[in-house]
């Protein structure tokens, strides 16, 4: 029982890392490419990679906040013109293969030793040389801090009943809310002309809304996590993260509903028709890849927060990842992106751990169960795009993507 | 049907890697983890990562010049030192233990200590890596030798254009009769050298032999490839977007697979040293010599195959215009599947050699290093025509070597080819010799 509960606690403080909060930026910012516009950008992890060097180096050099954070996704902005100009007014995949080969060139460029002094060559660039200025910004006081303050510990003396009913509730949450959201699924459904459930519109999402609330604090009350109020890797440091996330998908959201969403999901379905209408593909294409690699860069900088600059933690592997939260969780959705990267980071753990705590050492030593874990992610993805290409919240008819 | 699909596909996927777990050895390197208030590093690589000098003793000395330490550099060339003290260090390489015909580099003027040595500065609690560089004793900064340094460089630029030629032709082939851009391409290489380090150095198989048996298994790979997963996928119609992401999480499981089963450090094929041989002011190993041939040999098989043979009139019908040529009586399931045995082979061929002449060993990443080359190759010679690439891998292969002594440093030569790559899409974005069509 007590590994079990290890097992859970180590997922649950991944899922709310702020790796995870990083990752889902990125990840906003691919759906915009890839899921609304149909680009095929397999370099998300350079413009991370931009974003989080433009924004450490400045720190490092005394640069104030605030313009680091527009020097890292200035460089974004650049490298985004620099691969869009040649390749978008080609087929699909000279940009597929572009992004790929620049991101690692990005990487490259990072570990030449003849700049170490700026990149800080294959170590990387310390946390602590930067982290200050932003560590410092933190208005949450010092020790401790417990999510949710009211916990198990606080009924009934902590006994096993009064967790496991919060695992219950928790669980009874997560059935509701997809119950829910089906029905919202179905009833938003234009093409059903069967008479419509009770259950529709504002009403059904409120319902969702409160279900996941109260899901995520049942989460919470069963399984409280502690870190520091501040510090380098506390919780000011993921109130950040995840409030950029929330801002992130807010933003996607309007943007997506505006007439220019429309614009990039019509480049996505026919750019000849766009072309007929008058539009200027190209130039839609090129916003969108600019948009989405911003989103990129902030997810970097987001990154690099609570861990160091480090040109291979930023390699191509994290723009795979991306793609498979993304078509996990359901391209071209507002939630999606951030729903798939949770589950993913989470499934990531529960897998190593799980591997970790049951198979022997003499089968899989614990190098080797981290691999097993990216050994299935890169699996699930085959699996995810061949018999799921629409994720969890995806609706099938708006995904036949295609270049 | 569906739960028969994915075991098939799995199965497709694991079974070459099965054929490793036999060659599962984790050779541990001296490693160095500083310690905050305690303990600092100094570590760093003797040689490139890609050449490294294996069995040379690196000494440190401290500041007044006193040795402190000694260490031997392993088989990946990686030397570190664990040190109690901050404060300014030398290190300089045993002239005695260096390979005939390698000396150490002198450093650059502000980081070069007495005789030679390189000066680091450790901190506690942190690691520093000097640049500890050997050059050919014979190198001479002068005018003259320049040349000699581009004729060099000039055969290192064909060796290495053959064998990315040879892997290159299958990427292009699959592309030209599916419209597939293989990402996974690169991990077919890296399988190639894997499996050679299972056949030749762990189960001691004689080279000529294993490179053949090699072959054939990667031919048999792709053979598998094709039936368990691509076929299948090409009936259920899925996209080329679709198909593209499919080969990405190929690529994912197969690296970290490969890392799995045989570790992440450099692991030799051959351990035994063939001599070199010069010609002129050129000097490559035996190895290099027979590897150029061999690729040569490929090359012309795979031309004259497309030229001359129904088959390969067939697999350029294909490539042509596929609904056509099935139309004509061509059965494009049967060439395109011919088209993945090929690629395959030629691949595995490619990492075998590959990781005999050029990256000496073969590791889970050897594969990816290349695969930009190999893409910016194809596209400059012109997406899907096999005789474009087997130019544009010429054109690739020479300029990465020739970036190197025109002034490029260490692994930026690669962002040359990307710089090509770009300028070509802008200017002739068909390829040197693609058709002029719209390809947008």
């Amino acid at each position: 029982m007590d590994t079990i509960l290890d097992i859970l606690a180590a997922v649950i403080r991944e899922a709310i890392s702020p790796g995870t909060a990083a990752v889902a930026i990125a990840v906003i910012g691919l759906n915009l490419h890839f899921g609304y516009t149909g680009l095929l950008n397999f370099g998300q992890s350079g413009f991370m990679l931009l974003g989080a060097y433009g924004f450490a180096i400045s720190l490092v050099h005394d640069i104030p906040l605030p313009i680091a954070v527009l020097i890292g996704l200035g460089l974004a902005f650049v490298f985004a013109l620099v691969l869009g100009i040649p390749t978008l007014q080609l087929r699909g995949d000279y940009l597929a293969i572009v992004t790929i080969s620049a991101a690692e060139i990005i990487r490259f460029v990072g570990r030449l030793s003849t700049l170490k002094e700026l990149t800080g060559g294959a170590q990387g660039i310390q946390g602590r040389t930067y982290q200050p200025a932003f560590v410092n910004l933190s208005f949450f006081g010092d020790g401790a801090w417990t999510l949710a303050p009211f916990n198990y510990t606080d009924v009934a003396d902590g006994a096993g009943w009064v967790r496991a009913l919060g695992g219950l509730v928790f669980a009874l949450c997560v059935v509701a809310t997809v119950l829910v959201g089906r029905r919202l699924k179905r009833a938003a459904d234009p093409t059903r002309t069967a008479p419509r459930t009770g259950l529709d519109g504002t009403l059904g999402k409120v319902l969702a809304a409160v279900l996941v609330l109260v899901g995520l604090y049942a989460l919470f009350f069963a399984m409280p996590v502690t870190y520091g109020r501040s510090g380098v890797n506390g919780w000011w440091v993921r109130a950040v993260a995840w409030t950029l996330v929330a801002l992130s998908t807010l933003v996607v959201y309007l943007l997506v509903r505006s007439p220019w969403g429309r614009l990039l999901r019509g480049v996505r379905e026919d750019e000849d028709a766009m072309r007929s209408l008058g539009r200027n593909v190209f130039a839609v294409k090129m916003q969108s890849l600019v948009i989405g690699g911003l989103f990129g860069a902030l997810g970097g900088m987001v990154y690099v927060l609570a861990s160091t600059v480090q040109p291979d933690a930023l390699g191509r592997q994290i723009t795979f990842f991306s793609y498979t939260a993304l078509l996990l969780g359901g391209a071209a959705t507002i939630l999606g992106p951030v729903l798939g990267t949770v589950l993913f980071f989470s499934a990531r753990i529960l897998i190593r751990e799980s591997a970790r705590a049951w198979v022997p050492d003499s089968i899989m030593n614990a190098q080797q169960t981290e691999q097993f874990s990216f050994v299935v992610v890169g699996v699930a993805l085959v699996l995810l795009v061949i018999f799921r290409p629409q994720g969890i919240l995806g609706n099938k008819r708006e995904l036949r993507f295609n270049v | 049907m569906r739960k028969g699909l994915v075991g098939t596909m799995l199965l497709g996927l694991l079974l070459p890697l099965l054929l490793l777990v036999g060659g599962s050895s984790a050779s541990a390197a001296t490693l160095c983890l500083p310690k905050p208030d305690e303990t600092g590093c100094i570590s760093g690589t003797v040689g490139s990562r890609s050449d490294p000098v294996a069995g040379v003793d690196v000494i440190l000395r401290d500041a007044e010049g006193t040795d402190v330490e000694t260490v031997t550099t392993e088989d990946d060339g990686k030397f570190s030192f664990t040190v109690t003290e901050a404060g300014d260090y030398f290190v300089v390489l045993d002239e005695e233990t260096l390979p005939d015909g390698l000396e150490q580099q002198p450093p650059r003027a502000a980081i070069a200590g007495p005789d030679g040595s390189v000066k680091v500065t450790a901190n506690l609690g942190a690691a520093v890596s000097p640049i500890v560089e050997v050059r050919d004793e014979d190198y001479d900064a002068g005018g003259e030798s320049f040349v000699d340094q581009i004729a060099q460089s000039v055969v290192n630029g064909l060796r290495l254009g053959l064998l990315l030629a040879l892997a290159s032709l299958g990427l292009s082939l699959i592309y030209g009769t599916t419209g597939l851009s293989n990402f996974s391409h690169a991990e077919l290489v890296t399988l190639g050298g894997m499996v050679a380090y299972g056949l030749v150095n762990v189960a001691g198989m004689n080279l000529w032999l294993g490179i053949v048996a090699t072959t054939a298994v990667c031919a048999g790979v792709g053979y598998l490839q094709d039936r368990l997963l691509w076929q299948p996928l090409r009936r259920r119609g899925l996209g080329i977007t679709q198909l593209m992401i499919v080969t990405i999480g190929l690529a994912l499981a197969a690296q970290y697979a490969y890392q799995y089963f045989v570790g992440a450090s450099l692991q030799k094929v051959v351990v035994r040293d063939f001599g070199t041989t010069s010609l002129g002011p050129v000097t490559l190993t035996n190895l290099s010599f027979l590897a150029m041939g061999v690729a040569i040999i490929a090359i012309g098989l795979v031309g004259f195959v497309l030229v001359k043979t129904r088959v390969g009139q067939a697999t350029r019908a294909v490539s042509d215009n596929p609904a056509l040529a099935a139309a004509s009586g061509i059965d494009v399931d049967k060439i395109i599947r011919l088209v993945w045995t090929a690629a395959a082979g030629l691949a595995g061929l490619a990492g075998v050699l590959y990781a005999l002449v050029i990256s000496n060993g073969i590791r889970w990443d050897t594969g990816m290093q290349i695969l930009l080359l190999l893409f910016a190759a194809v596209t400059l010679g012109g997406l899907g025509t096999a005789f474009g690439a087997f130019v544009g891998s010429i054109i690739i292969g020479l300029v990465v070597e020739l970036a190197g002594p025109l002034g490029a440093p260490g692994d930026l030569k690669y962002a040359v080819a990307l710089a090509i790559l770009i300028v070509l899409l802008l200017v002739r974005p068909q390829g040197i010799l693609g058709r002029a069509e719209r390809v947008g």
